[in-house]
């Protein structure tokens, strides 16, 4: 089955096509202010992402995967003190926009997020169909008659069963509801797609399904993925790239395949020791000792503490080194 | 029985009624149906199963929460009558639970010191004893300075402290049988092998039995022998776990672990094999092996009329389906099979 998505009518979608990454962030940093001083959730994040590849943000919970979702996507909470740093999206330094054009022309336009937990966030009292096809005709520049179509197409596209346009959220699996909040994503037929944890509260036989029908998507639809994880085995299902990160900081960014293989940094060895496998005999390890407090996070490296192969100079915060194609933020790969 | 076996699970049927209006009978989710099997002192088995397969309720069973509606239980030569409040308080001292969620199992308006004398007090350790009992379990977790701790509330915690407090509580009456619900799936992977290395430790010094209720195999694989797969309120397999993990023999189980990824980088490219449909309502299961509507080796009129017994294919590895009857399934002709008419009628709206 070959799905084409045509270019959806009405103004505002002639995306001229821009040359270069797709996503390019640079220097993002997002701070909150708690009763007991600031939480440094993200900072100084920088990378890139091109168009129709895929990007995994791996992390422990509490490393601030999320925040960098929301700070891409400008969804802040109230209690924001710092948000700074640049995000250019197909060329557009997306910061700078003003919240009614960003709302307006960016958020769920070009890009969308599947929120974490969302499949128990759909509306029990309207139809699915109807909430899948509702980012299009909200703001009237597509008829209700033409959104319905096109719900009924993204429905094709992520594997739900058509009469189920029809349904009401409490009628739907597990698997079902969250296959509608992946269709609601893609019904505007967005560039980029953030995935928060699509499939941390599903079965393993839920899981594979869900992971195989965004494989189709991407395969179909040449977008982009940026899947936010702390199950590393399922995050390889869909990752081109690794971005992994640490106590708010990106540590290491590599391709895919080197990240499961061989990873840099230290701490992504260890995560990557600590994974069970099924069918690789090897005993996993534990990283001993906690994360540091991302309220007053230690002066050096925030690993360093933790570290196995830690020497003097980690009292100083490494740079992000370019070690070949990859980029990683340890004292050990100083020379290149 | 061999004077060994700590737990013996026979037939056991957890049945939930269902009401229509609150008062009219609407039939039954049969949650457990008809499980069996024998736990031995200082043996430590899994449990696995997606969810909805009966698992969670199992377990609930074995520690006194849920009542049977059928089947016995002998547990350390003491067959239990559920009905005798005495024995469930005695049983229910002697099994330590380890929730799923240890925030959600701690009490955010207890401290340490509070939550682990609770069970000292409703059992009525002597007042002396319980500083010494309370101290011992947190060395026992690794929570020390044990002083640090004791005034601590549970917010104060990290995921994996409270996990460990969780374990603590569990094991401060000291049991003969941990029983732990999904003990990890809420914590992070570095801290994960951590914990359940911490249980097989307490497991191996004490000589306690555990029983492991889990949807994720490789992480418990290195900390248990056995294994049993539940799929819709049975177990279907039996076996060693690293002969379930190499050598999965009914067709569930070698689906289920085909579904689990391993982190590799060639996994973006492959897709995986998952049955059709999903698993079958319990309130009105599918006749015969539970499994053939979704099964790609369905043998017709065999596997959707009979329920297969348990064979065993190999020494010590059981498994529920018909592809491995020793006559040969394709020996036994059509009307040798009597189909149970009552239970075939019911089975068309299942599909779900």
């Amino acid at each position: 089955m070959s799905v084409k998505t045509k270019p959806l009518t009405g103004k505002g979608r002639s995306r001229a096509r821009h040359e270069g990454p797709l996503l390019k962030v640079e220097e993002l940093s997002l701070f909150f202010r708690a009763t007991h001083g600031v939480v440094r959730a993200v900072e100084n994040v920088s990378f890139e992402l091109a168009r129709g590849r895929s990007l995994t943000i791996l992390g422990e919970s509490g490393c601030g995967k999320t925040s960098l979702a929301k700070a891409i996507l400008r969804l802040l909470p109230r209690n924001v003190s710092t948000y700074t740093g640049r995000v250019f999206l197909n060329g557009t330094d997306i910061m700078r926009l003003s919240e009614d054009r960003f709302r307006h022309d960016v958020r769920w336009k070009q890009m969308s997020l599947v929120s974490q937990a969302a499949m128990n966030s759909l509306n029990p009292v309207l139809k699915v169909g109807y909430q899948v096809a509702e980012p299009l005709f909200l703001d009237h520049r597509t008829s209700k008659k033409e959104a319905m179509e096109r719900a009924r197409e993204v429905f094709r596209i992520v594997g739900i069963p058509l009469p189920f346009l029809d349904r009401y959220a409490f009628e739907l699996s597990g698997g079902m509801r969250q296959r509608a909040i992946i269709a609601m994503a893609l019904i505007t037929n967005p560039s980029l797609v953030i995935l928060d944890e699509p499939t941390s509260a599903l079965d393993v036989l839920t899981q594979a399904g869900i992971m195989n029908a965004l494989k189709k998507i991407k395969q179909e639809l040449e977008l982009s993925f940026i899947l936010i994880t702390h199950d590393i085995a399922t995050s390889s299902e869909l990752a081109d790239e690794v971005l992994c990160m640490y106590a708010g900081q990106l540590v290491e960014h590599s391709k895919a395949e080197r990240f499961y293989r061989e990873p840099l940094h230290p701490y992504a060895q260890k995560l990557m020791a600590s994974v069970p496998t099924l069918r690789v005999e090897k005993k996993p390890e534990f990283i001993t000792g906690q994360p540091p407090s991302l309220f007053n996070p230690p002066k050096g490296c925030r690993f360093a503490e933790r570290c196995h192969r830690r020497f003097e100079r980690c009292q100083e915060e490494p740079p992000l080194f370019a070690h070949g194609d990859e980029m990683v933020k340890c004292w050990l790969y100083e020379k290149g | 029985m061999a004077n060994n076996t700590l737990l013996s699970v026979n037939n056991l049927q957890t049945y939930f009624e269902l009401k229509r209006w609150g008062f009219l009978h609407a039939g039954y989710v049969r949650a457990v149906d008809g499980v069996s099997f024998d736990l031995q002192k200082g043996e430590a088995i899994t449990i696995v199963g997606e969810s909805g397969s009966g698992k969670t309720t199992l377990l609930r069973t074995i520690l006194g929460l849920a009542k049977p509606t059928g089947g016995e239980m002998v547990f350390a030569g003491r067959k239990l009558d559920f009905k005798n409040s005495r024995d469930i308080s005695w049983l229910r001292c002697q099994i330590g639970f380890v929730q799923q969620d240890p925030y959600g199992a701690l009490p955010p308006f207890m401290n340490v010191s509070r939550i682990l004398r609770e069970p000292l007090i409703v059992n009525k350790v002597r007042r002396e004893e319980q500083g010494q009992r309370i101290r011992e379990a947190l060395e026992e977790v690794r929570l020390i300075p044990v002083e640090d701790f004791l005034p601590k509330f549970p917010h104060m915690l990290s995921g994996g402290q409270q996990q460990r407090l969780v374990i603590a509580r569990a094991l401060i009456l000291h049991p003969m049988l941990i029983a732990a619900d999904e003990p990890v799936s809420m914590l992070d992977a570095s801290v994960r092998v951590e914990i359940l290395e911490l249980m097989k430790k307490i497991q191996k010094a004490h000589n306690l039995s555990v029983i492991y209720v889990t949807h994720d195999l490789s992480s418990v694989r290195y900390f248990s022998q056995h294994a049993f797969v539940m799929y819709a309120a049975k177990i279907v397999e039996k076996a060693d776990v690293n002969e379930i993990v190499n050598n999965p023999l009914h067709p569930y189980t070698q689906v289920l672990l085909n579904a689990i990824p391993d982190p590799e980088p060639e996994n973006v490219a492959k897709f995986r094999d998952i049955p059709p449909g999903e698993p079958p309502s319990l309130i009105n299961p599918p006749p015969g092996c539970r499994f053939h509507p979704r099964c790609p080796h369905v043998i017709e009129d065999l596997c959707d009329v009979q329920e297969p017994p348990p064979f065993e294919p190999e020494p010590g590895h059981l498994v529920e389906c018909w592809l491995y009857d020793p006559q040969g399934a394709s020996a036994k002709s059509r009307s040798e099979l009597k189909a149970p008419a009552d239970r075939a009628s019911e089975a068309s709206d299942n599909v779900s």
